[in-house]
């Protein structure tokens, strides 16, 4: 794979640190999403706990605000990345009024963006992998230079949608990157049951694209494989499928309680293997983090959470006019 | 002024609206160089080039998710299924995409798309090259349905539709491609917009409503009738979501009867729908209970010709529920 | 004031939740976010964290018990502290409970759901000798006040079209164009013509009291049964000297065998006597036809007082003397009014017997008892001032007053079922019976 030098994105001390600070605002928030959910303060939560250091590898690999994003649900590492505030996540998560992604139409974690180019998208597994390559068709016919990252988890590549996707992007050698994030659980159904080729990537032998697999514990190996795939795109020689291996460190979503299918054992080893410790340990290793900056981005973590639970728990709720509109997009609101 | 047949109204729409708007492809399958198997993009591909007009792999649900995907950069694609029949694989990217990125998003994205379709039976195709699917889509908001019975409408529909900025669905009654002819201004900009019906036949003593093939043959039977002094009036209801129901009411309001004709199976299908209508909203301006002529509920249009021909709704069917309908 | 702990609402579908143990006990102190308590419910088990950091005050779900999604588990606070109202689902201070959706302002906005109000057509009752008369005919006749009966119709079956009665009031009158909106009394919504409807709950000192279940049951049987069955009433009156008087021989009798002989009885035999004889009145109505009851089970409404009303059935009437009927319907009604019936003594009656005499009625028009065909009422034991005929000497009528134990029958019945004949010949069954009792 060749890189066409000055396209890859270096990851200076600056990108390394702020790669930090996302992992753990996202972990931070998303334990109090738990706990939430728990005390009955919301009614939904599903976790990137596990993912943080995949999302936020291959979104540094990305021109945020000019390429395009279509996630999914677990992907709230990503979206922080790309501008979505703890204020928001909370709003979101509450269901308050001037919720960014779906005007709190949406359950949380339904991710759109616009302003960012995050594309929205629904509870169906795979739709939005359509749309990523109509998006990279529409790149290529208008002759724009974007490229487009779209995720999904290893359980939904079962679906037709996203094998007729991925083939549209490698006929017509479309600038998508096809991101897995696979951490072996379709909420209680392994790999296994789900497909007969070992890694996902094997499966763009079928489809005739390049398909890698990469340590998703290591946001600097991620940020590297994906760095190429981007390359690629950019370069007119098509897609790749990118799959990253995670590990799912909380039940599939606040409905799930993983007891019922997951060994305790096998949730108790994940710890040793937290992507959050490991990026701070290699951090730590390389200096560019002392334990005394590291208490005090905890601190400051801590203290955006808090902001953003308070600033959520009192904003309003949407009138209920807003449930009326806009079907069409000449319904804007009046008044 | 031209006399052209359906299908050629529908070529003229795209290739005009090709030329105008960059931004607008078509993909769907076969729709290149052979110019689709109905020959609807015919010389198009030849005109645009393959990046405009693309062969889709056989896949419906790709060939909207595709479109929907572009639609979302800003282009405004047309995606034509090969059959209605063959349109069920996309239903999820339809209903669950295309009719609710507004709504789900507040209005952030929108998905400019028409999705082109023929249906409808009577011409020899079995249970799976038959079908009319207009009611699965009448039933989703966001989504807008429209269904031409002529070439002028046909081309002024279509037209609009493309420059609709909202997902359209839109069904062509394939038997009629050849058959129906008519005149079409050339040289003038055809826009007919999405929404009003039109009175094809001003009458007084009954009300029929129909769309697409369905109808041209009401109006047959109308023009038939009317030697026997029954005076029918035939609303062609062109839009069906949203649905123009001030002609509605205000044909009955006239004429206190209504026969609403349509070749989909009879339960659940749009007509039930203009019943319910008339039911709630002009229950005092009734003589006479609402009427469906349709398609009989078994799961599609048979091939053999006597059972098809019992199968469909015809001039002569209809003739003969307007007679009984006068009569009441 | 104290901080509420919630039962959450674990899972889209799930809306209850068991608590499983209690982590903490009254009195103890807990920080925010330390586990409280634990709970189970069909998708998830789990812990729920503390709210807030305090002292737990009280403790309001026993282990084991199951609660609905946003019931109050817990108060966390400081002693002293105002408890607040802990019975209710939370939702004021914007927690998300699932029992308690939010009450929203809805602003006119159409609810999903509910039909646009429009003004209601009454359409005319259509005349036996008019046929029928379509909405449209319907409301151009009250409009102009036409006599359907004067229009000659030429549609189906001699049906009255929308022309033909158009064509009527050309020749009367030049009528308005009948497109205009109908703007008759008819026509106005029903709130313009009687007034808004105000809960009585809205005026002051009006107090509402709460319906039990037993008068819910009897309201809904009562609707259910003016809207099911066509009701009629005939009325005839019985001469019940025969019966007194073998009540006054036969009493002593009775009593041996344990058994009080009350008119009730006697009213039961008669029953049971014409439903024998006309025993198409011994049915229940089904689109498929008729059903003709093989046996007769007959219920004697109990009136339980302000506690309502209550129909224990004697089963297999048909079958009993005047002895065993007498012993049943005495054991029933004393048993229902000590609440001690079971439930099939109450079910399956197939014609009903009310005695609304006993509270001085004298003529009442009684509710069909569903499914039944018919109920008999009788009125209250009444002297009175009678007309007696007789053939006088030579065959001359030589008419008497005299003075008679009388009451009045009413017998409502389904019109569905029977006609006016028939119901006619029942009763005078019942009357013949009772004045003739030997």
């Amino acid at each position: 794979m060749e890189l066409t030098e000055q396209l890859q994105v270096e990851l200076n001390r600056e990108n390394l640190l702020e790669m930090y600070w996302l992992m753990l605002l996202s972990r931070r928030l998303d334990e109090r999403a738990w706990v939430l959910h728990r005390q009955g303060k919301i009614a939904f939560h599903i976790s990137a706990i596990g993912h943080e250091a995949a999302q936020i590898g291959a979104i540094f690999a990305i021109r945020r605000g000019q390429d395009w994003l279509l996630p999914y649900y677990r992907d709230l590492t990503m979206v922080l990345a790309m501008g979505l505030t703890p204020r928001e996540f909370m709003l979101g998560l509450m269901g308050r009024q001037g919720e960014p992604s779906s005007g709190a139409r949406q359950m949380p974690s339904h991710w759109s963006l616009k302003r960012a180019k995050v594309v929205s998208h629904s509870s169906p597994v795979a739709t939005q992998t359509p749309h990523a390559s109509g998006i990279g068709f529409a790149i290529k016919l208008r002759g724009d230079d974007a490229v487009v990252l779209t995720t999904i988890g290893e359980g939904s590549t079962s679906q037709g949608e996203w094998y007729e996707a991925v083939n549209w992007a490698a006929i017509h050698k479309l600038p998508v990157i096809f991101m897995i994030e696979n951490n072996i659980y379709a909420i209680s159904v392994r790999q296994d049951r789900q497909m007969a080729v070992p890694r996902v990537a094997d499966k763009a032998l079928g489809l005739g694209l390049p398909g890698v697999t990469v340590d998703g514990l290591d946001a600097i190996e991620v940020h590297r494989v994906v760095s190429e795939a981007v390359a690629r795109a950019r370069g007119g020689d098509g897609p790749t499928i990118v799959e990253a291996t995670v590990h799912r460190m909380t039940p599939h979503s606040s409905d799930d309680d993983d007891r019922t299918y997951r060994p305790r054992a096998e949730m108790e080893a994940l710890k040793a293997q937290d992507p959050l410790d490991l990026f701070r340990s290699r951090l730590m290793g390389e200096g560019l983090l002392t334990e005394k900056a590291e208490a005090e981005i905890n601190e400051r973590a801590k203290a955006e959470v808090e902001e953003a639970v308070a600033y959520a728990t009192q904003a309003p709720y949407p009138d209920v006019s807003e449930a009326t509109y806009p079907v069409f997009s000449g319904d804007r609101h009046h008044g | 002024m031209a006399e052209i047949t359906l299908i050629e109204g529908l070529r003229q729409a795209m290739d005009e609206e090709l030329a105008r708007d960059e931004s607008v492809f078509i993909v769907g399958e076969d729709v290149g160089p052979r110019g689709g198997v109905f020959r609807a993009t015919q010389g198009l591909y030849e005109k645009y080039g393959p990046e405009r007009i693309v062969d889709a792999p056989l896949a419906e649900l790709s060939i909207v998710g595709i479109g929907i995907g572009a639609a979302l950069y800003g282009m405004h694609p047309i995606c034509e299924i090969q059959f209605a029949d063959f349109i069920h694989p996309a239903f999820n990217q339809i209903v669950s995409e295309a009719a609710r990125l507004c709504y789900r998003s507040g209005g952030e994205w929108t998905v400019p798309l028409v999705i082109r379709a023929p249906y409808g039976g009577g011409i020899g195709g079995g249970l799976y090259h038959s079908q009319s699917v207009e009611a699965f889509y009448a039933h989703v908001p966001g989504l807008k349905v429209v269904i031409p019975s002529n070439p002028y409408d046909a081309k002024g529909l279509l037209k609009s539709a493309v420059r609709d900025p909202d997902p359209v669905m839109f069904f062509e009654p394939k038997k009629g491609y050849r058959l129906i002819r008519g005149e079409v201004p050339e040289g003038e900009e055809i826009l007919v917009p999405i929404g009003p019906a039109r009175v094809s036949r001003p009458g007084t003593d009954l009300s029929v409503f129909a769309y697409g093939m369905m109808h041209q043959y009401c109006w047959e039977a109308a023009e038939r009738v009317a030697q026997e002094g029954i005076d029918a009036e035939v609303v062609d209801l062109r839009t069906l979501k949203p649905v123009d129901k001030q002609a509605v009411l205000g044909s009955v309001a006239k004429t206190g009867k209504a026969l609403i004709v349509y070749e989909d199976n009879l339960t659940g299908g749009y007509g039930a729908e203009i019943a319910a209508i008339l039911a709630e909203e002009a229950f005092t301006q009734l003589d006479a209970p609402v009427r469906r002529l349709a398609g009989p509920d078994i799961p599609a249009v048979p091939y053999s010709h006597p059972l098809q021909d019992w199968f469909m709704p015809n001039p002569d069917k209809i003739v003969a529920a307007i007679r009984d309908l006068a009569a009441y | 004031m104290a901080t509420q702990v919630i039962m959450p609402q674990l899972g889209e579908s799930v809306v209850e939740g068991t608590v499983t143990k209690w982590l903490k006990r009254v009195h103890e102190r807990i920080a925010e976010f330390e586990p409280l308590v634990e709970i189970n419910t069909d998708k998830v088990d789990t812990e729920v964290p503390s709210p807030a950091s305090g002292t737990v005050l009280q403790l309001l779900v026993a282990e084991g018990e199951t609660v609905r999604a946003g019931t109050v588990l817990a108060l966390i606070g400081e002693p002293g502290d105002e408890l607040g109202e802990s019975s209710a689902a939370v939702g004021s201070d914007g927690e998300f409970a699932a029992s308690a959706a939010p009450t929203v302002e809805s602003k006119g906005l159409p609810q999903p759901g509910a039909a646009a109000p429009r003004p209601m057509a009454h359409a005319a009752v259509p005349q036996p000798e008019v046929g029928f008369i379509s909405p449209v005919v319907a409301r151009i006749a009250a409009e102009h006040g036409v006599d359907l009966t004067q229009v000659s119709g030429t549609g189906q079956g001699g049906r009255i079209t929308k022309k033909d009665v158009l064509t009527h009031l050309e020749g009367k009158q030049s009528a308005p164009p009948w497109e205009e909106p109908a703007s008759g009394e008819l026509f106005r919504p029903t709130e313009e013509v009687f007034g808004e409807f105000k809960p009585a709950a809205a005026a002051p000192g009006v107090k509402i009291q709460p319906l039990d279940p037993v008068r819910a049951r009897i309201a809904e049987h009562m609707v259910r049964s003016r809207h099911t069955s066509p009701h009629v009433t005939t009325v005839m009156e019985a001469d019940l000297g025969r019966v007194l008087a073998h009540r006054a021989a036969n009493r002593p009798a009775f009593e041996r065998d344990g058994v009080n002989l009350t008119l009730s009885a006697y009213f039961v035999a008669a029953s049971v006597e014409a439903l024998k004889q006309v025993p198409i009145v011994n049915s229940s109505w089904s689109d498929q036809g008729i059903v003709l009851h093989p046996q007769v089970n007959l219920g004697v409404a109990v009136s339980l007082g302000e506690k309502g009303l209550i129909v224990p059935v004697v089963k297999n009437a048909d079958q009993l003397s005047l002895l065993a009927l007498a012993r049943s319907v005495n054991d029933l009604s004393e048993r229902a009014r000590n609440r001690k019936l079971e439930p099939d003594e109450v079910q399956g009656g197939t014609f009903t017997l009310t005695n609304h005499g006993v509270s001085g009625s004298l003529l009442a028009m009684p509710i069909i008892n569903q499914p039944q065909c018919a109920i008999l009422g009788v009125g209250a034991l009444q002297k009175r001032v009678v007309v007696i005929e007789a053939p006088g000497p030579g065959g001359d009528p030589s008419d008497s007053l005299a003075v008679r134990p009388m009451v009045y029958l009413t017998l409502t019945f389904d019109h569905r079922i029977i006609d006016g004949a028939i119901a006619d010949h029942f009763l005078a069954v019942v009357v013949q019976r009772l004045q003739t009792w030997a």
